[in-house]
């Protein structure tokens, strides 16, 4: 017999009450300002966000960002900001090994946890998500920015659905690790910043 | 191989009072984070519940979700695999990366890889295996296993770090800054990720509705480690199923707040399927998991999201650390799946309990862990493999509780031992209870003696 049917056979040998899935439903918390929520939270583990109208306000903030401004090799998949690498172009994802800046697109936010959702559907290197030394997100929002965060991840969820595009990650933060003696640094493998901007629309 | 003994471990252990307190406060200290982030949401509680059933509900179907799960990952291009214990599991993984010639591995941490120890297996077949979480690197240039399945390098100093670093990484001696030696991990890191020929990861849910893996770290190492590489694989214990996508909303609000105090862990990753011109295979491991689930007493620990929560906040586990467990999972849970597995081996494990309840009380999936714990030390007298130490003083005592006149004739006697014998006759092998603290001061007179005072008192009061 297979391993496969001994497993199988193995599990459904043993005794196991019937259980109901408990449903999903509840009251789940939500915030009275949630911009101000996922702002105060990405603070703390590391990040900015900023609420802006305009490319030329990102662009504004960002030159403020001296891994920006001295950065030479730029990626942005965003109409909003210029970068100077044809994504496009690269076949091997090694080649983005020496990323110093990425400006990338993210889905929506979550405020209870400040984190944003990103998915490579028009992304053809997901590690570009992990590569870069330094990582923005712009999140389109209409003419609230509370209108592209969700309270909870309970709404994040009822948003996704998945199977395409292949992958998709809630990131919160930048990259880091507590790992010596519990001191938090910032920048471990990843982005050693993160910045998030919700661009009103 | 000798049964390994948690209380001649952990006396190693707790030999250096300093660091034991060190150790101690370190994991307060993150205890005291998780607390804070469980009462900042209302609905603590019913997140609890909720993940508590959902967990049964996935036992109780398990063999359906895993079909469901392996077809619907099959549909997205991954392959499944099944391993029934640790060496398929190795030979698998191992198989797989023959195919492709691959000589340098990157891993991220995962308990599933260290219960099939297999680093020393690849390592025998001449793979390199670099595991990528910094505090699993420090232990592995260390030559050592974690000491916990969410802060593996949590017993170590940052001195210690520093030299070992030193000596691997070729970093200033005397340097403890964590910034300093963090940057120089990330580097060499780099060197490593980019090299890579597979990443190896473990997972922290698999979701049956969509055959998708979600994997949760803080460093990005997961990630990195298999976007690179074209061949991914994922060594998935069968318990860390959940049957839909939306369950995850639950899990992930407690696991990260549970485990380090943080809302969510930076990265939480979602794979369906391998990506464009890569290949996943997904090992689904039993390894002795599925003998678990028809226990009625112990199916509950297959509840477990290994978030560490009851490890930070036990008082043994605290004061004795990590290593003396001798499991690759220790601290309270450990100390339920250990014996699960062999209980001639582990058999003190249970006994490491105060039975104090903490574990039970922080358990995000509520799992009734030091209920467990006591069931089974009834269990492991049950199968014979008590230590004479243990079994011969309780039949001492039962038999001198069954007669009266020998109890308070013992306890007269036990009383005057205490007062007039010198230390020596009192403090030594035979008196364990002594090893580590001072007997009781002996009373003037027993319970019994007092409540016959007490009564003929009242008596001619009346």
């Amino acid at each position: 017999m297979s391993s496969r049917d001994q497993i199988l056979k193995s599990i459904r040998n043993q005794i196991v009450a019937a259980v109901d899935h408990p449903g999903l439903a509840g009251d789940w918390i939500r915030y009275d300002d949630r911009v101000a929520h996922f702002s105060s939270v990405l603070a703390a583990v590391g990040g900015v966000a900023h609420v802006v109208d305009s490319s030329e306000q990102i662009l504004a903030q960002l030159k403020q960002v001296p891994a920006f401004a001295a950065g030479k090799k730029i990626v942005s998949l965003c109409a909003e900001v210029a970068g100077n690498v044809d994504f496009a172009a690269v076949e091997d994802p090694h080649q983005l090994e020496d990323v110093d800046f990425a400006v990338l697109p993210a889905q929506f936010a979550v405020a209870e946890n400040g984190a944003v959702w990103v998915d490579d559907a028009d992304v053809k290197h997901r590690v570009i998500y992990f590569i870069p030394q330094h990582l923005s997100f712009i999140v389109p929002a209409p003419a609230n920015a509370a209108d592209a965060i969700v309270d909870n991840m309970h709404q994040a969820y009822e948003r996704l659905s998945f199977g395409e595009p292949r992958f998709g990650a809630f990131i919160s933060g930048p990259s880091k690790t507590a790992d010596i003696e519990q001191s938090l640094v910032i920048g471990a493998h990843g982005a050693r910043s993160l910045n998030v901007f919700f661009l009103r629309q | 191989m000798k049964a390994a003994q948690h209380p001649e471990e952990a006396a190693k252990f707790v030999a250096n009072d300093a660091r034991a307190h060190w150790h101690d406060q370190a994991l307060w200290f993150v205890r005291e984070k998780r607390d804070r982030m469980a009462v900042s949401l209302p609905e603590w509680e019913e997140l609890r519940n909720t993940a508590s059933q959902i967990k049964l509900h996935t036992v109780s179907r398990m063999a359906d979700y895993l079909e469901e799960f392996e077809r619907n990952a099959t549909k997205l291009g991954a392959v499944v695999h099944w391993a029934k214990d640790a060496d398929e599991h190795n030979q698998i993984v191992l198989s797989l990366l023959q195919k492709i010639g691959a000589k340098h591995i990157v891993k991220s941490k995962s308990m599933l890889t260290e219960e099939c120890h297999l680093n020393p297996f690849l390592q025998e077949h001449g793979i390199e295996v670099v595991d990528t979480d910094l505090g699993e690197r420090i232990v592995q240039l260390r030559d050592e296993a974690p000491s916990h399945i969410v802060l593996p390098a949590i017993h170590i100093k940052k001195e210690e770090v520093s030299e070992t670093f030193h000596e691997h990484l070729h970093t200033e001696a005397g340097n403890n800054d964590p910034n300093y030696l963090t940057e120089a991990a990330r580097n060499h890191l780099r060197e490593k990720f980019v090299a890579a020929d597979a990443g190896i990861t473990g997972v922290n849910f698999a979701i049956a509705e969509t055959g998708g893996l979600v994997v949760c770290t803080n460093e990005g190492n997961a990630d990195l480690g298999v976007s690179l590489p074209k061949l991914h694989i994922a060594c998935l214990g069968i318990e860390k199923l959940v049957p839909k996508a939306a369950d995850l909303s639950v899990f992930l609000r407690l696991l990260a707040r549970s485990a380090t105090g943080q809302p969510i862990t930076t990265y939480s990753s979602h794979f369906h399927g391998p990506r464009p011109g890569g290949e996943l295979h997904i090992i689904l491991v039993d390894n002795g998991r599925s003998n678990l689930m028809g226990s009625s007493q112990f199916r509950n620990s297959l509840k477990c999201i290994r978030c560490g929560a009851c490890m930070n906040t036990c008082p043994v586990y605290r004061r004795s650390g990590g290593h003396s467990y001798g499991t690759t999972v220790p601290g309270p849970i450990g100390s339920i799946l250990a014996p699960s597995r062999d209980s001639k081996q582990h058999k003190s494990l249970p006994f490491a309990c105060t039975l104090c309840g903490s574990c039970t009380d922080v358990c995000p999936v509520k799992i009734d862990l030091h209920h467990e714990l006591l069931e089974w030390r009834g269990e492991i007298r049950k199968r014979g493999q008590l230590p004479m130490s243990k079994t011969v003083p309780m039949k001492l005592t039962s038999w001198m509780m069954q007669s009266p006149w020998l109890f308070r004739f013992v306890g007269a006697v036990g009383r005057w031992f205490l007062r007039h014998l010198p230390r020596w006759a009192i403090y030594h092998g035979l008196n364990p209870w002594g090893k580590q603290r001072e007997m009781p001061e002996a009373p003037k007179q027993s319970f019994r003696e007092l409540y016959q005072i007490h009564e003929s008192k009242k008596a001619s009061d009346e």
